[in-house]
């Protein structure tokens, strides 16, 4: 892979030579396995809350967890069995043990009677629908797995104009969203015309990378089919982080975000192709969200391809039905190769955030030379898509500067990893802002905690002083007239 | 009693006080003493546990900033904090000295098993931060987001009734 810093309007990196090892054929369905592990983390490190029992039976596409302050949508069973645990496991991306629901598949994907498609959506209310999509647990399926009725619930002070339906998969090897826009182009546009119906915008771009030549056509030919004036494709050029929301519309509008804002405030909304498949499937057929394209990638699996997995499939049974792990296998990775994380074992469940797993070997990953102390180039900031200066970010970063973190816009980060890799010097820029970012979050809580614990000792001390005064007086009026302290 | 009585106590108090400090400190002096013990305090964890032989975080502050104390005497607050007070007050930074506790254990909260409990009221004062709520022949209990996991409200219960749990907590996004 070789990377250079994209020149023009766009910043960001040009990757050449990424993989393209899972291409080929379309995504068929990978099999059940027989026992799921439902997460029940949220990307936030909250969990939901099960609502089933250990040794109840559920049917494909029944609640088993929800969450009672409305952080996250609901999650549904992936197939139709027995409740066997409910457990601590790993999970992917999150540092501990979160809760989760295990499923033993009894193979026969018994239905939840209770799931109902709407028969024409065009009649029904904004609220209506907007509830569906909720209850159907369906989340952004890029990867940050944002709920996504509340993306596109009304605001009325920032009327939405454009619905992005974004199609622009910009790290390597993932091709989940390439995949999908070439075999299910006809179900994406429908999700995008129910999301149309609930935002009230007048028109939708499809954004796709310029190197995706099938899924553009594909597309194409669905826009056409569809004989909607208010679609449109849009060619995006390839670089990353092209799919960064903020980055996407600042290429298609010429708008720039405001920092801390939302693409609302310049009348978008974003949605991923995949999350408007799964409106389209709820909307269809009733069936909530269950399972979603995954890409298996890297040297290090004998088939790669991009299958249909249900939520809570092991990634260990996911590699089998890829072929298998080939011998030189080194590190599985969840996510693309510029922002995924490296995972401890294979035992973890696909969850609503899992878009890819990389089975990497050492060819696959970019080989890094030790760290050299940073010569102010200026190449990082030349490349940050979110207009930061990274070579500041990382000496407050180091010095634990939280007040200069904040200041540089530490916030703004979206950690792409851009930066990163064109820096001369081979600083860990990305990493050390990931960590940064998370302390600052952390040390935020923290500080409050400990402000609300000094108030409250300062009180109590206080009051103390006071009673204690007061005993003493009243001590001393009580004490015979003429008698001395000790 | 009438709260002037109450008053006037605290303001004699606080005189006595003050007057003493005065006495040993010229102003200037004195302010900037007070800034850098706001800035020692503002890196204790606040836990107020008295582990490091102080009555609270806010003494134990003033006391290594006088050079009263060693900057590795608190284990609430990690390896981390010793390292940062090493910084921040310009001394040699070392771990913290296990002498004065565990500093890897990890957070707690105050949790009162409240069919035990006898409302005997004798927790309530031992809580550095009022975190425990009850009266008198009432059963008592910890709210546990103000709770500080310190455990000094163990000790004076009279039926052991007060427990430590881990506490539980958001995990970090990875
Ligand atoms: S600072 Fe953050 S947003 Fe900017 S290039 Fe680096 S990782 Fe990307
Ligand atoms: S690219 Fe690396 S060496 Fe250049 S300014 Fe940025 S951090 Fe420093
Ligand atoms: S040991 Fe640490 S947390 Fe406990 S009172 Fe002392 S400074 Fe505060
Ligand atoms: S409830 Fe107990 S452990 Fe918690 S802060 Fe109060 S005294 Fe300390
Ligand atoms: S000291 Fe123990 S028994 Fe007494 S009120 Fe507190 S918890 Fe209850």
């Amino acid at each position: 892979m070789e990377v250079t810093i994209a020149t023009g309007r766009q910043r960001g990196v040009r990757l050449i030579g990424a993989a393209q090892r899972s291409a080929a054929s379309a995504p068929s369905a990978a099999s059940a396995p027989p026992q799921l592990a439902l997460s029940l983390a949220l990307p936030d490190g909250s969990s939901l809350v099960p609502v089933v029992r250990i040794g109840e039976y559920v049917r494909l596409g029944q609640v088993v967890a929800w969450s009672p302050d409305c952080e996250g949508t609901p999650l549904h069973a992936s197939v139709s069995g027995q409740v066997s645990a409910i457990e601590l496991r790993d999970a992917i991306g999150m540092s501990a043990r979160m809760p989760a629901i295990v499923i033993d598949n009894d193979g026969r994907d018994e239905r939840d009677p209770g799931l109902i498609p709407v028969a024409d959506y065009t009649l029904r209310s904004a609220e209506e629908l907007l509830a569906r999509i909720e209850a159907g647990g369906i989340v952004g399926l890029g990867g940050a797995a944002f709920p996504t009725h509340l993306k596109l619930a009304p605001t009325p002070s920032t009327p939405v104009e454009t619905l992005v339906i974004n199609g622009v998969e910009c790290e390597p090897g993932i091709q989940c969203d390439d995949m999908l826009m070439r075999y299910r182009a006809e179900s994406m546009l429908f999700g995008a015309q129910v999301m149309l119906h609930i935002v009230g915008a007048g028109r939708c771009v499809i954004a796709i990378e310029a190197d995706k030549p099938e899924a553009i056509a594909a597309t194409r030919t669905a826009v056409k089919a569809a004989g909607d004036a208010r679609l449109s494709v849009a060619i995006v050029p390839t670089y990353y982080p092209a799919g960064g929301e903020r980055q996407l519309i600042e290429f298609l509008f010429g708008t720039q975000v405001p920092a801390g804002g939302l693409p609302r405030d310049v009348g978008v909304v974003c949605q991923n192709v995949g999350t408007a498949a799964a409106i389209a499937t709820l909307i269809r057929t009733g069936e909530p969200l269950v399972s979603r394209l995954v890409t298996v990638t890297g040297l290090g699996v004998a088939f790669p391809r991009t299958l249909e997995v249900r939520l809570g499939t092991p990634l260990s049974h996911l590699i089998e039905e890829c072929g298998g792990y080939t011998p030189d296998i080194t590190r599985l990775i969840a996510g693309g190769m510029m922002m995924g994380v490296a995972l401890p074992h294979d035992a973890l469940a696909v969850a609503k955030t899992t878009h890819c797993v990389i089975a990497a070997t050492a060819a696959d990953l970019v080989p890094r030379g030790p760290a050299m102390p940073c010569i102010r180039c200026g190449d990082c900031a030349e490349a940050c898509p979110s207009h930061l200066l990274p070579q500041e970010l990382y000496r407050h970063a180091v010095e634990e500067d939280d007040a200069g973190l904040a200041r540089f816009g530490i916030t703004d980060c979206i950690e792409c990893g851009c930066c990163d890799a064109v820096c001369p010097s081979q600083l860990p820029l990305v990493s050390v802002f990931g960590a940064a970012r998370r302390q600052l979050q952390v040390n935020t809580v923290t500080t409050e905690r400990r402000d609300l614990a000094r108030q409250r000792f300062n009180a109590h001390t206080q009051r103390l002083a006071v009673e204690q005064a007061e005993r003493q007086r009243r001590l001393k009026e009580r004490r015979p007239a003429g008698r001395k302290d000790e | 009693m009438p709260p002037v009585v109450l008053l006037s106590g605290a303001a004699f108090v606080l005189a006595l006080l003050g007057a003493w400090v005065m006495q040993r400190r010229s102003p200037g002096e004195q302010n900037d003493e007070q800034t850098l013990i706001d800035q020692v305090d503002a890196l204790l964890p606040q836990t107020q546990c008295g582990q490091c032989t102080f009555t609270g975080c806010r003494p134990y502050a003033t006391a290594m900033v006088r050079g009263e104390a060693d900057i590795n005497q608190c284990p609430p607050g990690g390896h981390a904090t010793a390292a940062r007070l090493a910084r921040l007050l310009e001394r040699p930074s070392k771990p913290v000295d296990p002498v004065f506790g565990d500093p890897l254990a990890p957070p707690l909260v105050a949790y009162i098993l409240e069919e035990l409990c006898i409302g005997c009221a004798r927790c309530l004062p031992a809580c550095p931060v009022d975190a425990i709520l009850g009266a008198a022949r009432f059963t008592h209990t910890v709210i546990a987001a103000d709770c500080t996991g310190c455990k000094l409200c163990i000790a004076p219960c009279p039926v052991d009734c007060i427990e430590m749990r881990p506490v539980v907590h958001l995990a970090a996004p990875h």
